[in-house]
């Protein structure tokens, strides 16, 4: 069976869709030449019209493609870098967001901004590693944030299919992922639908994009002490509260590993909820970036600006040994 | 690492160049010289071989990033600073080592920022994309594109209401021109007659998008819809572009307000150093090889002795063994100063987990 890497998948979703459905066009900046490979061959394949290089212009070009939502298209824009989702965070949560309430329910804005290369960019300066699916859940945009090929396929494949705005974060570190995979197996993947990595009874790790596979490998590490669940929630609005309920029930503790600043990250939000609404056994912890962090100066500080193994692995066993509350 | 070898003009001492109409009650500001031509020659060979030995070390896993190397455009920042006066100041971009070069950073500590080390001009936290250096007046890099043209404004309306009379340079590629917040940072320099000088070094590509597939109407158009005086400059004659912007920094100075000058120029090698591990053919060979016609070292070496030529090739070999041996030996960063240098009051976040 063939190998899918996540760029792969990525490449395969976006191109399935754009076969499948005429209104699906893609646009962004070094498309034509697919400088991250998610639009490889694609130029040759589907010609100018939906595939559309655009000028450095992101602000003009999200509300653009805002536009030609409304009139009837379902645009996926590529974007290069991180920040460039900050540069238009008005435009997305502002102005496609808000626009079917706006109008009374007469006309929604089917846009998917793919950022194929989340997260920290090792030396490339502070303005290239920030990590802000938090903030868009924080607006209410539908988020998503897959760890593998096959989640990032079908997420990729909903995503578009959604009738809103839907962000979808591709974890930079998950990109060299790889799955043997069954090609007809891939298959659309429902929004706020969560998925259990690894079953376990003592514990569970919430673990979101790339640290899912940090977490798998500290739940190995872990095994003879204790029974690890990592879960992965893989959109992170809307969020599968009730996976979480599900699991919890059977754990009762709680750890969080995610990459996102801790005050006011998705981090924050998941051990609220789950305090307020789930019977834990124990106080939960969470294993996150510092408050405000900037990642990407310099390799050697970066490393202590992001959550880690380690960290995860003391963090199970704090709350492992937990009297409770 | 002290002396300033990339920039004659700042080690040579400075002259008053007569372009200095500023209020009364200020201080008449050292103006730049004429720079000679062996001394625009000696600061564009600096800049090359500069660039080449950061792209050693890039090879060599000393510099992380990788680099956008500015190979091809250093008559440039080499005209074009050597226009300045010490205390003006520079905005430059993601292709900025030889902004900050010709404009009289320490080449070493430049070097040693790229590499990540605490001797460098940010001490490790600007990193090849992002750096600044406030001893010689270069005020930030942003990885934004385009968007320094209004923190341009922004610099030069308060130096401006200080009574100093100081320009700001702000540096931008052909990429930048069709982002709204530059044309915005226009608009304000224009309205309020701000001493800035916009340079677009317009390299016919932002990575790997051709300018004429991005750009309506010109770049000059730009500037001038803001009432800008806007013009395209040969910016492979570092003797040309010194004229162009030495005039448009004398308008600046004078109260005259800004100006556009849109520098045609190529880069030698990829947008950024991945290029040399992932081939992407956006442009002719033939084009690359016209250009390299007329390449801006041999415009200048023209002009010049050959001897002198020789000697200052010779120099400038000897000072790059000192800036890479200076930058490899230097220490980088401990890891529990990360979260150094984030607030001006030295508030100190909460780390990321409470154990
Ligand atoms: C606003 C913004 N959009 C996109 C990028 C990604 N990016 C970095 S440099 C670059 C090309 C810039 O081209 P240009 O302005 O012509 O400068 P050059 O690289 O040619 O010197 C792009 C697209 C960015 N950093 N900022
Ligand atoms: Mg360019």
């Amino acid at each position: 069976m063939p190998k899918l890497s996540y760029l792969k998948a990525l490449n395969r979703a976006l191109g399935d869709e754009m076969d499948r459905d005429e209104s699906v066009f893609v646009l962004g900046e070094d498309v034509n030449f697919a400088l991250t490979n998610v639009t490889a061959g694609f130029l040759k394949r589907f010609g100018p019209d939906r595939v559309v290089e655009v000028p450095l212009t992101e602000q003009g070009f999200t509300n653009f493609a805002t536009g030609a939502a409304m009139a009837g298209r379902r645009p996926v824009i590529e974007f290069q870098i991180p920040f460039l989702l900050l540069l238009v965070f008005e435009q997305i949560t502002n102005q496609a967001n808000k626009f079917l309430m706006m109008s009374g329910g007469q006309r929604s804005v089917p846009v998917t901004y793919l950022m194929p290369a989340a997260g920290w960019r090792a030396g490339w300066g502070a303005q290239h590693s920030d990590q802000p699916y938090s903030m868009f859940a924080h607006m209410g945009v539908k988020t998503v944030l897959p760890a593998t090929p096959t989640d990032a396929y079908g997420l990729l494949t909903t995503a578009i299919r959604d009738d809103d705005p839907v962000v979808f974060f591709g974890p930079l570190a998950s990109l060299s992922v790889r799955e043997i995979v069954d090609y007809a197996d891939l298959a659309p993947i429902p929004l706020g639908s969560g998925r259990v990595h690894r079953p376990g009874t003592d514990v569970t790790v919430v673990a979101l994009g790339h640290l899912v596979h940090e977490a798998l490998a500290v739940a190995e590490e872990l095994a003879d002490e204790a029974s690890v669940e990592v879960w992965d929630p893989r959109s992170v609005y809307p969020f599968d509260w009730a996976g979480l309920a599900e699991s919890v029930a059977k754990t009762g503790r709680l750890v969080v590993f995610d990459d996102s600043n801790r005050s006011c990250g998705m981090g924050a939000e998941i051990l609220a909820t789950a305090a307020e609404e789930m019977r834990l056994v124990a106080p939960p912890k969470r294993v996150t970036r510092p408050d405000g962090a900037i990642v990407g100066a310099v390799p050697e500080l970066d490393e202590v600006l992001q959550p880690t193994r380690p960290q995860l692995a003391e963090a199970v066993r704090s709350v492992l040994k937990s009297p409770g509350w | 690492m002290a002396d300033n070898v990339a920039n004659p003009a700042v080690a040579d001492g400075l002259a008053v160049a007569g372009v200095t109409a500023v209020p009364a009650t200020a201080a008449v500001p050292a103006g730049p010289t004429v720079p000679s031509s062996l001394e625009l020659y000696r600061t564009m060979r600096f800049i090359r071989r500069f660039e080449e030995r950061a792209i050693d070390l890039v090879r060599a896993g000393e510099i992380f990033s990788g680099i956008h190397p500015c190979i091809g455009q250093e008559a440039v920042a080499a005209g074009a600073c050597a226009a300045l006066a010490p205390d003006d100041i520079v905005l430059s971009s993601h292709r900025g080592h030889g902004h900050l070069l010709a404009k009289g950073s320490d080449p070493g500590r430049v070097m040693a920022e790229m590499a990540g080390r605490v001797t460098g001009i940010d001490k490790g936290r600007g990193g090849s994309f992002h750096p600044s250096d406030f001893t010689a007046g270069v005020y930030n890099a942003t990885g934004t594109v385009g968007h320094g043209a209004g923190i341009a404004a922004g610099i030069a309306w308060a130096a401006a209401k200080a009574g100093e009379p100081k320009v700001v340079l702000s540096f931008f590629g052909d990429g930048a021109v069709t982002q709204g917040a530059l044309l915005e940072g226009f608009n304000l320099a224009g309205l309020w007659q701000l001493p800035v000088v916009y340079i677009c070094e317009n390299n016919r590509y932002a990575t790997t998008l051709p300018v004429e597939t991005a750009v309506a109407g010109t770049i000059t158009g730009r500037g001038e819809a803001f009432g800008i005086p806007s013009s395209v400059v040969d910016g492979q004659d570092a003797e040309v572009v010194h004229e162009a912007v030495a005039e448009a920094v004398a308008r600046a100075r004078s109260g005259g307000g800004p100006s556009l000058l849109e520098m045609r120029t190529y880069r030698y090698h990829g947008h950024h150093t991945f290029e040399m591990l992932v081939r992407l053919r956006y442009r002719d060979q033939a084009e690359v090889n016209a250009w390299k016609e007329r390449d801006p070292l041999d415009i200048q070496a023209a002009r010049i002795d050959a001897a002198a030529k020789d000697r200052v090739d010779a120099e400038v070999e000897l000072e790059l063994d000192e800036v890479v041996r200076f930058a490899v030996d230097s220490p980088r960063p401990d890891p529990a100063d990360a979260m150094d240098h984030y607030y001006a009051d030295g508030f100190r976040p909460r780390p990321g987990v409470s154990l």
